[in-house]
């Protein structure tokens, strides 16, 4: 064995050479019968690429899109907050002032379908993460949508009215709106923001439902027919993860609100300044 | 049938490996742009209300 390496290693470079001529004739013979096109061939190449599409679909759906449609989503919303702001500058406040002036302003509820309305800002889904809410909870237009991702189901009230806000988002796809729901912790503050100003909620607990669960859509979160005492915010999403066989609710409870007189929250305001 | 399609194309090696490189671009961008999201819709359909 040791004795016939030396022998045999310089041997490829001279018989490169001689060794080229017939391999290139040879795959000049080969390409020339690859020329006929069999049937087997190509149904193996056709299913061969269909896998690949198949792989890189999945790779788009669970991954990329996320990240792209998130990105837009995310984008989208902080050019509302910019518009809210305008909008309050001018005036255009649908709210009636509440007689108590401790009571926060309830806005009035969009007229139309997948209008937007507010922003909503967790600080626990990310330092700066904002999603622009719109009204109704339509799959394609509102779920689906690269400028929206959170949506309100219109049957619900309105932020910090006595009763039950709820939101509906994506657990994972279309930029996973509340792919994070259930890293939410006790005390975690949720922020609502509508032309009037923000509503702060802060969040008590997670449940989890069939997705007939409708009863915690009601103003008493699965307390139907109970007149409300609380404002409470109700997030749904999906459970588990790339599953639709459950529902994942969040749930938080109304704290106090913040006229955009008087400017954002503490725990906003650096996020808006930085934002200019 | 891919072995077809680079006879098919003209020129020499780098200029066809350049050819290959677009069109399989063309391809991505057709499948990200308008293929992968119609399937995302048709074939698996998301909802996350509930009562929906």
């Amino acid at each position: 064995m040791h004795d016939s390496e030396p022998a045999e290693t310089p041997e490829p470079a001279p018989a490169a050479d001689t060794a080229a001529a017939p391999t290139r004739s040879a795959a000049r013979r080969r390409s020339a019968a690859a020329t006929r096109l069999s049937v087997t061939g190509v149904l193996g190449e056709i299913l061969v690429t269909a896998g690949v599409v198949v792989m890189l679909f999945l790779g788009w759906y669970m991954w990329l899109n996320d990240i792209t449609a998130g990105a837009e989503q995310q984008q989208a919303a902080e050019e509302v907050q910019q518009e809210l702001q305008e909008q309050w500058e001018r005036g255009e406040s649908t709210a009636e002032r509440p007689v108590d002036p401790g009571e926060p302003v309830i806005s009035a509820a969009p007229a139309e379908e997948g209008e937007v309305f507010g922003t909503l800002i967790v600080p626990r889904f990310g330092p700066d993460w904002v999603r622009s809410i719109a009204s109704g909870v339509d799959v394609k237009t509102v779920l689906n949508s690269y400028t929206v991702g959170v949506g309100h189901y219109t049957q619900t009230q309105m932020p910090g009215e006595m009763g039950n806000f709820a939101l509906a988002g994506h657990r994972r796809t279309y930029g996973a709106a509340f792919g994070d729901i259930d890293k939410l912790r006790l005390g975690d503050r949720i922020y609502v923001e509508t032309v009037d100003g923000w509503y702060e909620y802060v969040f008590r607990g997670l449940e989890y439902v069939w997705p007939t669960g409708v009863e915690v859509l009601e103003p008493v979160p699965a307390a139907p027919g109970v007149a409300p005492t609380d404002r409470v915010l109700t997030m749904t999403s999906c459970n588990p993860r790339f599953s639709t066989a459950e529902r994942i609710i969040a749930y938080a409870v109304y704290e106090t609100w913040y006229p955009r007189a008087d400017g954002p929250p503490e725990e906003l305001s650096g996020v808006v300044q930085a934002r200019g | 049938m891919y072995a077809a399609l680079w006879r098919i194309l003209p020129g020499p090696v780098w200029v066809r490996i350049l050819i290959v490189i677009v069109l399989v671009a063309v391809v991505l961008v057709v499948l990200v742009e308008w293929v992968f999201p119609w399937a995302a819709d048709t074939l698996l359909p998301q909802d996350s209300t509930v009562g929906g």
